[in-house]
């Protein structure tokens, strides 16, 4: 009974809120729009018995999806969504892995320190960190405004409103998810392994290239699936950094929904961007799967 | 000693406390227990020996109610207990991890169970200082469990599983994490407080010698089977089974056939060419039975030339040496190839080594030297 | 290698200035007499003035605060017993999809999460509001807190609680005198995480909240559409400065502790016997 009523509240909660809502918008997706309240067609009415649910079966298509293909503004979306996500995910790692590797080969009593360094900002509201960068990079802000003053520019940069403004927050914001597990994969890491392939002929450049590296796989994976998977449906960062002229599919979903009030096109656009993410999400899995299995 | 005085398992009038009726315990398709039967009596020092994943720890948790028989019954003082959770048995625990709460000290840990049946406030302020005078840990009572070392910590599991005076303790490797001295000091640390309090024990472990030590019987099992249940001494004179001679200490086993030769004594034939060896046996082989003789190597002796009175003699060569500074043993390759250890003991302090590689001796025993098992 | 490589303090320093100097930047122009956050006309505090006296922002903050307090709290209990179904109750029926659902909303884009709980409030006709949030927060938070507290639980040493019954406790007690108490750390980083996590939610409480709801990333996020204004500097300034005590405040806590507790293991060491 005491282990039924454990089981049954947050299974109970979760189903009528995480799977429930899911399953509405896999429906409203396969609707129509229409000029009603609520505005897509059809409604499922149980009043109507096995007739009603029949005639609402038959009321479903995939005309959205196909709408989706058709218009070149989604695909378009979906691809510079992909596009965006995978260069920020290699810039992260460019940032990243440095710094991971520094915190690895600093002394052991600076580590505790680092480490809480790194996680502070991911304490700090989102909003703010990328509210921080409009100031930095726009027109009169304090990048061109230093760039000026030094003198290596005489026109201020235009980098706010661009997709380089985008590639910045995102390895801004995302860059703790993508140094701690690098660093972990790291620290684990044994001195004496470099040492050894020192000893055996290598050089520092190789022994990093040949142990280093490889050892340190399985953070590197991590770290970017960590910041690609949220990346790909970002909203806050295209939308205060990226300008008009950035599509990306959270973007497109928002105004899709909030501005058209196309729900049912909004339904399927969500549904198409979680069929593109399983990939990712079910790659990240296998890796934690396999490097919790490593470690046994 | 204990043997003597104390043997209710030989006297038909006496009530186990605890009954294992054809106990079966399976997890899936794993049969951990396989119809087992058993008795152990009050005030039994009652060891559980075997390999890992023989069954032993499983028989414990169904004494402590963590698990369920599968089939069978298992009797506490006469009462089915299956079903019974935990913390309605009179029976303690104490883990191989020890399981001491952490973030409670000494001393409330020890209360701990004691406060569970909600007995008066100095009730049980007398019964922890009893507890810890018992185990020697006056000292640390307001220590936590980090603040003290190991062996400290595995006498605050001991009285913290015997402050509500159960009818039976169960011990689950409770030396394991100690190391080798401190394990045997504790050894017997343990059987004085099993005589002091008069609680029934019973103990788990992979640890023969530690078995054979602290049990007044020792049940050896494999793979979910009692394999023999008798005293210590019985198990390393008498084992009824090549496993159980094999499990306990050092043996030799010769394999041959045996032929009835005069009252419960045999003839073995064992390698062709070679005098056949002789050996009493309560246990009676047919002529032609396939047998096999255990033989501990302190049975046998290792001498230059063939002693004039010696009934079992064989000639070898000394093919290794194992000096382990109270005793030494050879190990004897004979001309059939199989190698026959013998051990002696070193009494003399730096005598010369009377054999060294290669030399070639003879190694004998007597009539009643060894045992004699059906294979 | 107890010292640093050059390249590694490059890096390092590099790495952290780069993590640091837009918020140090951030601050600074909080203090800017100036109403364009571009030219520094003097130190000033006006701005935090005018944000105390700013009745729709300390009523967006206020609602947060209670969101956040509600959603985290109702989180940090659901989220404990979801930990503890999944690392003790063995097999039931239905089990992959609880789990599936416990890590779903960990890699789910915000913006579904959103738009599937909005479908679904209005599918039932709630009305939008504080509650909405609160019901849309507890959901994807406590898949965090039983993230968290799950993790702990699998290195706890299940005889504990074994023991405890052996003493004579129901499984209730065991739960409130033993688990809970040594698991305690776990469940408050996951209550901390949890009201995290709803302080700083756009998205979601976008899509959830109605008019008179408004949260402080609502307000902030349309604030911010129109440009820079010295007064959100000032607010994020103060936000940060909570947080960096609170994180700093924390960081010290545990380490002392650290240091105790080795300290006293290295006494129990020499005082053997």
């Amino acid at each position: 009974m005491r282990r039924f009523f454990l089981i049954a509240v947050p299974y109970l909660w979760l189903l009528a809120l995480f799977l429930v809502p899911f399953i509405i918008v896999l429906k409203i997706s396969l609707s129509d729009t229409a000029l009603a309240i609520p505005p897509y067609t059809p409604t499922l009415d149980f009043s109507a018995g096995w007739q009603g649910i029949k005639e609402f079966l038959t009321g479903l298509d995939l005309e959205n999806f196909v709408w989706l293909t058709e218009d070149d503004l989604y695909w378009k979306a979906y691809l510079s969504s992909l596009m965006i996500a995978l260069i920020s995910t290699a810039l992260t790692l460019l940032v990243g892995y440095p710094i991971a590797y520094g915190m690895a080969r600093a002394p052991e009593e600076w580590r505790a320190t680092l480490m809480m360094l790194i996680i502070l900002p991911f304490w700090t509201s989102f909003l703010i960190r990328v509210y921080a960068w409009i100031g930095i990079l726009s027109q009169e802000g304090v990048l061109n405004q230093f760039l000026l003053w030094t003198g290596l520019i005489d026109q201020p940069l235009i980098i706010l409103n661009t997709k380089i403004a985008v590639y910045i927050g995102i390895v801004y914001t995302y860059l703790p998810f993508m140094i701690l597990p690098i660093y972990a994969a790291l620290d684990r890491l044994d001195e004496s392994l470099i040492e050894a392939a020192e000893d055996l002929g290598c050089s520092r450049l190789s022994a990093f290239w040949l142990v280093t590296i490889p050892l340190s796989r399985n953070g590197i994976v991590a770290g970017c699936f960590l910041v690609f998977i949220p990346a790909l449906g970002e909203f806050v960062i295209p939308s205060l950094l990226g300008g008009s002229g950035t599509l990306m599919i959270g973007k497109v979903l928002w105004e899709e929904f909030f501005s058209n009030r196309d729900w049912p096109v909004a339904s399927a656009v969500a549904i198409v961007l979680l069929a593109i993410l399983v990939i990712p999400i079910v790659l990240f899995q296998r890796n934690q799967q396999k490097q919790a299995e490593a470690e046994q | 000693m204990n043997s003597t005085k104390f043997a209710p398992w030989a006297d038909p009038e006496a009530k186990p406390l605890i009954r294992f009726q054809n106990v079966t315990k399976r997890f899936g398709t794993f049969t951990a227990i396989d119809n087992l039967s058993l008795d152990i009596y009050e005030r039994e020092f009652f060891a559980l020996l075997g390999p890992s994943g023989c069954g032993k720890t499983t028989m414990m948790r169904m004494l402590g109610g963590f698990e369920n028989p599968t089939e069978g019954r298992i009797e506490l003082a006469g009462k089915d207990i299956s079903g019974v959770p935990p913390n309605k048995r009179a029976v303690n625990m104490m883990f191989q991890s020890y399981a001491l709460f952490p973030h409670l000290t000494v001393w409330d840990n020890i209360a701990f169970g004691l406060r569970r049946d909600s007995k008066p406030k100095p009730e049980i302020e007398a019964r922890v200082a009893e507890m810890l005078k018992l185990t020697r840990l006056e000292k640390f009572a307001k220590r936590k469990p980090h603040q003290i070392s190991g062996g400290q910590r595995q006498r605050v599991a001991l009285a913290r599983s015997l402050a509500k005076a159960p009818k039976l303790l169960l011990l689950d490797e409770p030396l394991g994490a100690l190391d080798k001295k401190l394990r045997q000091d504790t050894q017997f640390e343990l059987m004085d407080i099993q005589e002091k309090t008069g609680t029934t024990f019973v103990i788990v472990t992979h640890d023969q010698e530690e078995a054979m030590t602290v049990a007044s019987r020792v049940a050896v099992m494999d793979e979910g089977r009692l394999m023999q249940v008798a005293t210590p001494d019985r198990i390393y004179e008498s084992p009824n089974s090549i496993y159980v001679a094999d499990f306990i200490g050092e043996v030799n086993i010769i394999e041959g056939t045996a032929t009835p030769d005069g009252e419960e004594t045999y003839r073995i034939d064992w390698a062709d060419g070679q005098e056949p060896i002789r050996a009493t046996s309560a246990r009676s082989f047919a002529t032609g039975e396939k047998c096999a003789l255990a033989i501990r190597p302190e049975k046998v002796t290792i001498s230059a030339d063939r002693p004039a009175e010696a009934v079992n003699a064989v000639q070898g060569k000394v093919l290794d040496i194992a000096y382990l500074g109270n005793i030494s043993t050879y190990h004897v390759e004979l001309p059939s190839g199989t190698v026959i250890k013998a051990q002696t003991a070193n009494t003399r302090r730096i005598s010369r080594r009377s054999f060294t590689w290669d030399d070639p001796v003879w190694l004998s025993w007597t009539v009643t030297g060894g045992v004699l098992l059906a294979e | 290698m107890n010292r640093l490589s050059w390249f590694n303090t490059v890096s390092l320093t590099l790495g952290f200035a780069f993590l640091y100097i837009p918020m140090v930047i951030l601050v600074i122009y909080s203090f800017n007499e100036s109403k364009l956050v571009t030219v520094w006309a003097g130190f000033s505090t006006k701005w935090y003035g005018q944000l105390l006296k700013d009745q729709a922002f300390l009523n967006a903050a206020w609602v947060t605060l209670k969101v956040a307090v509600l959603s985290s709290t109702i989180a940090t209990v659901l989220g404990t017993m979801a930990a503890y179904v999944m690392v003790r109750s063995g097999r039931f029926f239905g089990r992959t999809l609880f789990s599936g659902m416990i890590y779903a909303p960990l890699v789910m884009p915000e913006v579904i999460t959103g738009l599937s709980l909005l479908l679904l409030f209005i599918g039932i006709g709630l009305d939008r509001g504080v509650m909405t949030i609160v019901l849309a927060h507890t959901t994807f938070s406590m898949c965090y807190v039983s993230v968290v507290v799950s993790s702990r639980l699998v290195t706890f040493d299940k005889s504990l609680e074994e023991a405890a019954l052996d003493l004579g406790c129901t499984p209730a007690e065991a739960f409130r005198l033993v688990t809970l108490p040594i698991i305690a750390p776990a469940v408050v980083s996951g209550w901390l995480l949890a009201f995290t996590l709803s302080l700083d939610d756009l998205v979601i409480a976008s899509f959830t909240s109605g008019p008179s709801s408004t949260t402080l990333p609502i307000k902030i996020f349309s604030a911010v559409r129109l440009g820079v204004s010295p007064e959100i500097n000032a607010l994020s300034t103060v936000m940060i400065g909570i947080v960096t005590v609170g994180v700093i405040a924390t960081s010290l806590i545990t380490k002392t502790q650290k240091v105790r507790q080795q300290r006293d293991e290295q006494e129990a060491a020499r005082t053997q016997e």
